[in-house]
């Protein structure tokens, strides 16, 4: 770290929130896969990521300490029976973002649980990839996430995507006393054990999420998947304030008492950039001169090229993730001991709500993954996830200025968000109501046989998917009074989705302003990496 | 009651044939040596024609073809059609067809297929498919013997896509709540009068309009995994 040239700068190093004073250096703001330098005006607070937490010494070690001394059961090693039929479920491409450096941890842990099955004489193992409405993973991105090894011994009879749309392939367990229907895979419900290996990025994933979510059905998302669950959802990365995981945890709970399931739940610190990329970890005063060379030799390079190469070139760098937690059992506590590891890397302590709040939209969402980045998918970014980094209160006030920075490009791709298209240029234009669009439309995409057959043979979303990332800006929608897209190439996406346009950022902070007035409070919320503010005040 | 159909494209769209394996196989079942030896020749002797047309006018060469089946019994091309069936068309149904529209009719959609080839070639697989109806291409017969002209309109290009909607209209379905699916470009009107229309396995032309209309390309050619 660079030393504080004087005590009242120590703050800068130290704390994760920074005030903008006159002679502070511009920020680094993502915009797509570009990336903007710009000043902030004095007074702006800019909140940073945690620095990473140190990544377990001996990961495997980590995971059989986990498997044998489980939370809430016994030991993974006892319940095997020679014989018996065990499936793994595991989480898909979506997590983590970018995808991490191999050994992924799916590996790892499988390379400790396949041998510990076969010692035991459990022969009659499958591994399904839980992608309910996700698009199927490639043979590529299956290898990638097994290893070779791994990939060749079970590919593709015993190492396939979930079906949700499989005619015979979801069973129904129960209800909730909801009326919330169960259903879950086959094989996984018809196993004598399922175990499920999860990856938690953040908060909101894993727990009961990962069953009732991830093996399940259209009608199974449905049940939670709603406009109503995230107006709800205070936020929805906060197990605690989220309708939507309200609804999970009731499913989840009936799933535990129909099945055996056993967790076996990790969690990653946020350093997402390393080597050349590394001095996006620091924050702008640390910056030496090699690391402002650096970006003026980045940004110098991305200016230059289109789109599609610096999408190629961000999406081959996979991050330097590591483990920093690992723990196993039954489904509750397991999830309660990583959360805690996750709110500790991710939280930082505000006690503040600002007027305007900006941030960058990056290059990379849990659903484009080797694609891209289309205008839907930068809504859920924005309204969605970005807008619910947030435990307590949310960063901005209710009716204040979101603004964002993003090119916005008229842009999809038809093989994995096929009926994105039809959603965002055929629905959009007449109405943007989440409670219109889930009554008149929704199940129309979700039945379509057309999206159901590229779900099925192909790589692409599900019909019904573009809906839920619109249902997923909903809180964000309802809770800001504006939203400012700067940087957009064209006019229409930011019109189609409801927000006004900017050419620079300075631009839009005086359009806000004139909403808010000269003295409004500011924040730039400086990811990535991850960084989630709590306000429990 | 359903309010929406989904019509199909048969050839190249739900099988690997297309009406020429259809007339191919009549030719070379003609029942004498010599008969099949004329008709094959004759066939063969036509192709580069054929192929020339067709690049063309799909119409002209539907028109032209079925020339060829001028003078045949009825008795005989339908009761070859079953072999057809079993010999010819259903081994080249494609992996992906039959859960397609399985998903079509469990949307509620009427299953329809709707073809430029003759009604008695196609009737044994809308059968096999499950289809709820057949759009057809008729021949016309005098005295027991086709002329080699059809029963006009002539299913094809354009007049697919009035067929579609003089059926819609008639069975009280909705043109725009109605799906179509087709490999080709000269099925383009047929696609263009739905409101959800996709192509399947496209060839150039046709992969070129859906991606400039942002229309779904799938595949059949593949089933699932």
């Amino acid at each position: 770290m660079k030393e504080p040239s004087r005590l009242d700068r120590f703050y800068e190093a130290t704390d994760q929130v920074v005030t903008i004073e006159r002679d502070s250096p511009p920020r680094v703001i993502f915009s797509g896969e570009d990336l903007l330098l710009e000043d902030l005006p004095v007074g702006t607070k800019v909140v940073y990521p945690r620095p990473p937490m140190a990544g377990l010494p001996n990961v495997k070690a980590a995971i059989r300490q986990a498997i044998n001394r489980p939370e809430g059961c016994e030991p993974l090693h006892a319940k095997l029976r020679p014989g018996m039929r065990v499936t793994i479920a595991l989480d898909d491409i979506s997590l983590p973002l970018p995808p991490m450096r191999t050994p992924d941890v799916r590996q790892q842990v499988l390379e400790v649980l396949l041998p510990l099955l076969a010692d035991s004489g459990v022969d009659d193992v499958h591994l399904v990839v839980a992608v309910c409405l996700h698009r199927h993973m490639t043979p590529a991105e299956m290898k990638r996430m097994v290893g070779p090894a791994i990939f060749d011994a079970f590919y593709p009879d015993r190492y396939y995507n979930h079906d949700a749309e499989d005619p015979d392939g979801i069973v129904k367990l129960g209800e909730t006393r909801h009326g919330e229907p169960v259903l879950v895979n086959r094989r996984a419900a018809e196993s004598d054990l399922l175990i499920y290996v999860n990856l938690n990025l953040v908060p909101m994933d894993g727990g009961h999420k990962s069953v009732g979510t991830g093996l399940t059905s259209y009608l199974g998302v449905k049940a939670h998947h709603t406009p109503h669950h995230i107006r709800k959802s205070h936020s929805y990365m906060d197990p605690e304030r989220s309708e939507l995981h309200r609804s999970v945890d009731r499913i989840g709970r009936v799933i535990d008492e129909s099945l055996d399931v056993f967790h076996i739940e990790t969690t990653i610190n946020n350093r997402m950039f390393d080597g050349p990329l590394g001095f996006l970890m620091k924050r702008e005063e640390q910056w030496g001169e090699l690391d402002r060379l650096k970006l003026a030799g980045l940004r110098a390079t991305l200016e230059r090229l289109p789109a599609a190469a610096k999408r190629k070139i961000f999406q081959a760098v996979p991050a330097a993730y590591e483990v920093i937690a690992v723990h196993a059992g039954r489904t509750e506590p397991t999830h309660a001991r990583i959360l805690e590891t996750s709110w500790r890397q991710y939280a930082v302590d505000v006690d503040f709500q600002a007027d305007v709040l900006i941030y960058g939209i990056p290059f990379v969402s849990p659903y484009n993954v080797n694609s891209i980045l289309n205008p839907l998918l930068v809504q859920v970014m924005a309204c969605g996830y970005l807008f619910n980094f947030y435990r307590g209160k949310p960063l901005v006030k209710p009716g204040g200025t979101l603004i964002l920075t993003h090119p916005c490009s008229d842009a999809f791709d038809p093989v994995h968000h096929p009926s994105y298209i039809e959603f965002f240029h055929r629905l959009l234009p007449e109405t943007r109501d989440a409670r219109v669009l889930e009554e008149k439309y929704e199940r129309e995409f979700a039945e379509n046989p057309t999206y159901v057959h590229l779900y099925r043979t192909g790589h692409a979303y599900h019909g019904a998917h573009p809906f839920f990332m619109w249902y997923w800006g909903e809180n964000g929608r309802q809770h800001v009074g504006k939203i400012i897209a700067v940087g957009a190439d064209n006019g229409h996406v930011p019109r189609l989705l409801g927000w006004d346009s900017a050419g620079t950022l300075a631009e839009a902070i005086d359009q806000a302003r004139s909403v808010h007035g000269r003295g409004a409070q500011i924040a730039m919320l400086h990811a990535p990496p991850i960084v989630m503010t709590q306000n429990l005040g | 009651m359903t309010d929406r159909a989904a019509f199909f494209d048969v050839d190249g769209t739900l099988v690997r044939t297309n009406i020429v394996h259809a007339f191919a196989y009549y030719a070379a079942n003609q029942g004498s040596v010599l008969g099949t030896a004329w008709q094959t020749a004759r066939t063969v002797l036509s192709l580069p024609a054929l192929w020339a047309t067709d690049q063309v006018n799909r119409k002209a060469f539907n028109e032209l073809f079925y020339r060829f089946y001028e003078g045949q019994s009825e008795d005989r091309l339908v009761t070859l059609a079953d072999e057809l069936f079993e010999e010819v068309l259903r081994p080249a149904v494609y992996p992906g067809t039959p859960a397609l529209l399985e998903q079509a009719r469990r949307t509620g959609c009427r299953v329809v297929l709707c073809t430029g080839a003759l009604d008695f070639t196609v009737r044994r697989l809308a059968e096999h498919l499950g289809a709820d109806d057949l759009l057809a291409n008729r021949m016309r017969f005098v005295d027991g013997r086709a002329t080699g002209r059809v029963v006009p309109p002539i299913i094809e290009g354009a007049h697919k896509a009035l067929a579609l909607r003089d059926y819609c209209q008639r069975e009280g379905l909705r043109l725009d709540r109605s799906f179509a699916y087709s490999d080709s470009i000269s099925d383009y009107p047929m696609l263009a009068v739905v409101g959800h229309p996709t192509a399947v396995n496209p060839d150039a032309r046709l992969r070129r309009v859906a991606r400039a209309y942002e229309w779904p390309i799938i595949q059949t050619t593949e089933g699932t995994t």
